[in-house]
């Protein structure tokens, strides 16, 4: 499974970028290949705001749901509407293809979240 | 040995052998003893079909049946004609000793005649989207309520007073348990007060959902309430309707309304003591994947071929589990054929000619009966096949002196609206002819 | 192959009925229907002939397959064959053409049969009384928890906001509880797939309103600490819901009421042999104890001297959860099959489901994993090919039973037990029946080891194959347009 050095990670699986005081958040290649081909990935409205750990966007496979939950408190700036029409772009190559994008509201949060090593150790667990 | 069970003495003496037991009694050991019943049920020993038959056939003569009666009861089950073709298509046990359709390979015919009905209730209702079926009109609202709820993620719903009694009941249980707030709007004339409904709205509201034809067969504007509930932001428009209504009305989808639900035991399928009916709901397309129950989809196989198949189904509580859009599981799939096949049948002219006639067979009624001034119109509002009168007469002697004459008298509004004394609601459907028309008149005007 | 739709079919100006000519004064719409409320457009209906119609849907249900046309081990779903007297019985004109609305006196009938049906249940169940309204088992869990909640709410305890699932619940169980205001505490089971007794007391205390359970389970075990499990959970505050899905497995040899459940629901068109329909509508009658009996909803049949009527008299009740009374259509049929059977007919089909079961078993065990080797009851659940390293899937499995024309057991459910195969003969197959499906099952294993891609590719003789859901579910058409 793709792990990457300069993204941070959740128990969920879920992948973190931060870029000044905006994260991107998608979804591992573990994730995604868990649930399989990916048929439908539900989006959060702009100005939507979220609680952490609050779901803001749900992905689904055939057989299967995942909700993908709010790693940090925030307020949706962006939508990666290009998995409107594409789903499967997840499949292809999760970490480029993030799902929205957050403005946050409290940068302490982000000291909670697992480094690229501690995620592998998760996984080798998992596994 | 019993007709629906195969296995005799002999094959139970093999099959224990191939097992390694030695008695029946034995699969049942690890039942823990003090839990086992040990002694018979309490319930009459094993009949032939001739008993069975003749006890329960002398259950059905005990009532009054609406073949032998003249019916101009409503109040949503309506007596409209059903075409010998239904009662034998649906006969066909292929389609009525199926399961739900998740072997798709041998399930076409069910999956087919699925996406048929979500086509025609489609086009009947001017939506994008509908499900195979929910268990009725009732449940249908409170599917709706509970969607809109989920998607606006707000609390409050608002229904009219003039949606029927056991469809706002139910949703009073339901809101009950999911701590949603179920606000009412009250009626003026028959009609939902849209004043009201433009005061009690407001930001918390999720839903405003509104019966058209209403409880007492009255049309509301439900373009005007479609604007009134639009002006709140993530609030969706509920209408509840009657189908056939809809062979001359107005389609929902062309007032835009969000999400259409409603009862079709009007279409083919018999009123049954209450049930099984069919409710139905159909949607604007972005509430596609919010949508409780089954949804049929169209796909190729691997060789190409046009099929289908049970989708998006990642909603669904074999899938999603807690987070489903609804518990519902087992619909209505045989009645959904009795709808798709009425249909089909009655077409493109005749569900118009089944609205038509009832509208106008109601409104013969409705004259006839206020002619002599004796019975008052409780409303003065456009009613589609039901209306209801008031006078000076108990309504229960009214459906006695009714019966005493081989009718089925109409609705006592009074059950329900407490306000509303003595007032009766008659529904006629195309059934209805003129001599039964009069009859009812006439002896209305005798009591 | 016939591959139309009806829509397909419409030839204008053709009709499949006829109405008797207007006998009333006729009328403009306009004229009684103000205009604006008048639909402008012509429906987009199909145009046919009677015959059109018939041949139509004649050829549909040829692509279907139901128990009268063969084996249909569906596990959970209880498929057993649905007696023809019983659609004979609910189309009596007395039966189905009354109306919900009709007066007291002339209802009497239908009341009695709702009355004498309610007391069977009860009596089968062990329970003190049955509310006949809701349309399915889904909705007759929802009932149930409702009226859980409505238990404790009475006592003045409003803290207790979760209920307890087993992971090899049914997923209409989880939603269930979510429906009815209540969110979840999943507990795992046993390798045995039974209630793990100390993960239960570690969820157990005052936020719990109660567990939900079937059993057997859905592994088709029954649970020896049921009657532990019970005081458990009464001890902590909580009541007991009985989800009969697998009540096929006890009748007339064990009741719910008598291993301590408060609430349960029958499946009506599993259980007590009406039509599932090709997905409804089925029936879940819901049995309470007598402390419950005020919360169910209303109105309730009540018999006074010789009359029957409707009691809404029940202040406490949660309610309506259903348009007039149930699914009185599913409810004659079960009670034509209560009658049929009789005390000694039921306890008979509990032990011959559960002998076929077994028996079916005795055959397969040898030629697939099993992952607990036990007495089961109406069902057992085989964990796929005993090759693990096979590339062939249980979905491969099921997929080539279809060719040897039989309709595939339920497939990977349970969720805890990998690649389950979870097959429920109930008591209307013959031993031949059973032997044949065995015979397939033994061949298929024998396939998947010389010849996988003969199973990787199957069906081979359906007339479609392997429908994509993929792409069904990505880009979704779920309506017929031109």
């Amino acid at each position: 499974m793709k792990v990457l050095k300069d993204l941070y990670y959740t128990n969920d699986h879920e992948w973190v970028k931060i870029e000044g005081g905006e994260a991107y958040i998608g979804i591992t290649d573990f994730a995604q290949h868990n649930l399989g081909d990916i048929v439908y990935v539900e989006l959060p409205e702009i100005d939507d705001e979220f609680d952490k750990e609050e779901a803001f966007s749900a992905v689904e496979s055939v057989k299967a749901a995942s909700d993908v939950y709010l790693p940090l408190s925030g307020k949706v700036i962006a939508v990666n509407e290009a998995l409107i029409d594409d789903p499967a772009l997840l499949n292809s190559d999760p970490y480029e293809n993030w799902i929205a994008k957050f403005e946050v509201n409290d940068r302490s949060q982000i000291d909670e979240l697992m480094t690229s090593e501690e995620y592998e150790k998760l996984l080798a667990e998992e596994e | 040995m019993y007709p629906y069970i195969p296995i005799t003495t002999d094959d139970e003496k093999q099959m224990l052998e191939s097992i390694g037991l030695n008695s029946i009694e034995e699969l049942f050991a690890d039942i823990p003893k003090e839990v086992q019943l040990n002694r018979e049920l309490n319930l009459p020993k094993s009949k032939s079909e001739l008993e069975v038959f003749s006890y329960l056939s002398s259950l059905a003569k005990k009532n009054c049946s609406q073949s032998d009666m003249i019916s101009f009861l409503g109040a949503g089950a309506y007596d409209h004609y059903i075409p010998s073709i239904i009662d034998h298509l649906v006969s066909r046990s292929e389609f009525y000793t199926s399961y739900t359709p998740y072997q798709a390979e041998i399930s076409q015919g069910t999956l087919q005649y699925i996406f048929e009905f979500q086509t025609l209730i489609c086009n009947l209702t001017g939506m994008d989207v509908a499900n195979a079926s929910l268990y009725d009109g009732g449940t249908a609202v409170v599917e709706a309520a509970i969607m809109a709820a989920n998607i606006a993620r707000k609390d409050e719903i608002i229904i009219s007073k003039t949606v029927k009694p056991d469809a706002r009941k139910i949703l009073k249980t339901y809101a009950h348990a999911q701590s949603l707030k179920v606000v009412e709007v009250d009626m003026k004339d028959g009609v939902t007060d849209l004043e009201e409904l433009e005061n009690k709205i407001n930001d918390n509201t999720a839903a405003v959902i509104i019966q058209s034809p209403n409880f007492f067969g009255i049309i509301e504007d439900l373009k005007k309430a479609a604007e009134i509930t639009h002006k709140i932001k993530k609030a969706s428009f509920v209408a509840s309707v009657d189908p056939i209504s809809l062979g001359i009305l107005k389609k929902p989808g062309e007032l835009d309304v969000d999400i259409v639900v409603g009862e079709a035991q009007g279409m083919g399928i018999p009123v049954s003591f209450g049930g099984p009916y069919l409710g139905f709901m159909a949607a604007k397309k972005s509430y596609m994947r919010k949508l409780p129950g089954r949804i049929v989809g169209e796909t190729t196989d691997v060789d190409g071929k046009r099929s289908y198949v049970l989708t998006l189904t990642a909603r669904e509580q074999h899938i999603r589990r807690e987070k489903a859009t609804s518990n519902i599981c087992s619909n209505q799939g045989l009645n959904a054929l009795r709808a798709t096949i009425y249909m089909v049948t009655l077409g493109k002219e005749g569900i118009k000619e089944v609205a038509a006639q009832s509208a106008k067979k109601a409104h013969y009624a409705y004259e006839q009966i206020i002619k002599s001034g004796k019975f008052k119109p409780l409303f003065d509002k456009p009613f589609f096949k039901e209306f209801a009168v008031t006078s000076g007469l108990d309504a229960k002697t009214i459906t006695t002196e009714l019966e005493n004459e081989m009718i089925t008298g109409g609705y006592h509004l009074e059950i329900d609206y407490p306000q509303l004394k003595n007032a009766v609601l008659y529904a006629v459907t195309e059934k209805r002819t003129k001599e039964e028309i009069d009859k009812l008149t006439r002896v209305l005007e005798g009591i | 192959m016939y591959d139309k739709l009806i829509f397909e079919l419409s030839h204008e100006g053709q009709k499949a009925y006829r109405l008797p000519p207007l006998d009333v004064e006729d009328v403009n719409l306009e004229d009684i229907i103000p205009e604006e409320y008048l639909s402008e457009e012509e429906l987009d209906f199909p145009e046919l002939s009677e015959v059109d119609v018939v041949r139509h849907y004649t050829n549909l249900s040829s692509k279907n397959y139901g128990v009268d046309t063969g084996f249909y081990p569906l596990g959970s779903c209880t498929m057993k064959y649905n007696p023809k007297i019983n659609e004979d019985i609910a189309s009596l004109d007395g039966f189905t053409n009354i109306h919900p609305y009709q007066s007291e006196n002339c209802i009497q009938g239908s009341l009695q049969l709702m009355y004498e049906l309610g007391k069977s249940f009860c009596e089968i169940a062990g329970m003190d009384r049955m509310t006949l309204q809701p349309a399915a088992g889904a909705h007759g869990e929802v009932t149930g928890v409702m009226i859980i909640k409505a238990y404790h709410e009475n006592r003045g305890d409003f803290k207790r906001n979760k209920i307890i699932v087993p992971d090899s619940a049914h997923g209409t169980n989880p939603a269930t509880a979510v429906m009815a205001g209540y969110s979840i505490v999943e507990i795992k089971s046993t390798e045995e797939g039974l209630v793990d007794l100390e993960a239960l007391k570690a969820v157990l205390g005052d936020d719990i309103a109660g567990l939900m359970l079937t059993n057997p389970n859905t592994l088709g075990i029954s649970d020896r600490n049921i009657k532990e499990i019970a005081d458990l959970v009464h001890e902590a505050g909580g009541l007991l819901y009985y989800d009969g899905a697998n009540a096929n497995a006890i009748l007339g040899h064990a009741r719910p009421g008598d291993m301590g459940f408060d609430v349960v629901h029958f499946n009506i068109h599993k259980t007590f042999s009406t039509p599932h329909g090709g997905g409804g509508p089925g029936s879940g009658p819901v049995g309470v104890k007598k402390d419950l009996v005020q919360y169910l909803p209303v109105p309730l049949v009540e018999k006074d001297g010789d009359r029957y009527y409707l009691d809404y008299n029940y202040p406490k009740s949660i309610g309506k959860v259903k348009d007039f009374y149930g699914h009185f259509g599913i409810l004659v049929r079960a009670y034509t099959y209560i009658l049929t059977m009789g005390s000694d007919g039921l306890k008979k089909a509990s032990e011959i489901a559960v002998l076929n079961s077994n028996y079916l078993l005795s055959r397969l065990k040898e030629h697939y994993y099993l992952p607990i080797d036990t007495i089961y009851k109406h069902e057992f659940v085989l964990g796929g090919l005993k090759d693990t390293l096979s590339e062939v899937t249980s979905m491969d499995v099921a997929k080539r039973l279809l060719d040897y024309g039989f309709h595939p057991p339920t497939m990977y459910f349970p969720l805890i037990i990998n690649q389950a195969i979870m097959i429920e003969p109930t008591e209307t197959e013959s031993k031949e029946t059973l032997d044949m499906f065995a015979d397939a099952m033994i061949r298929i294993a024998k396939e998947a080891e010389e010849n996988p891609e003969l199973l990787k590719t199957a069906p081979h003789n359906t007339i479609v194959r392997r429908p994509d859901e993929t792409k069904a579910a990505r880009n979704p058409i779920v309506k017929y347009e031109r």
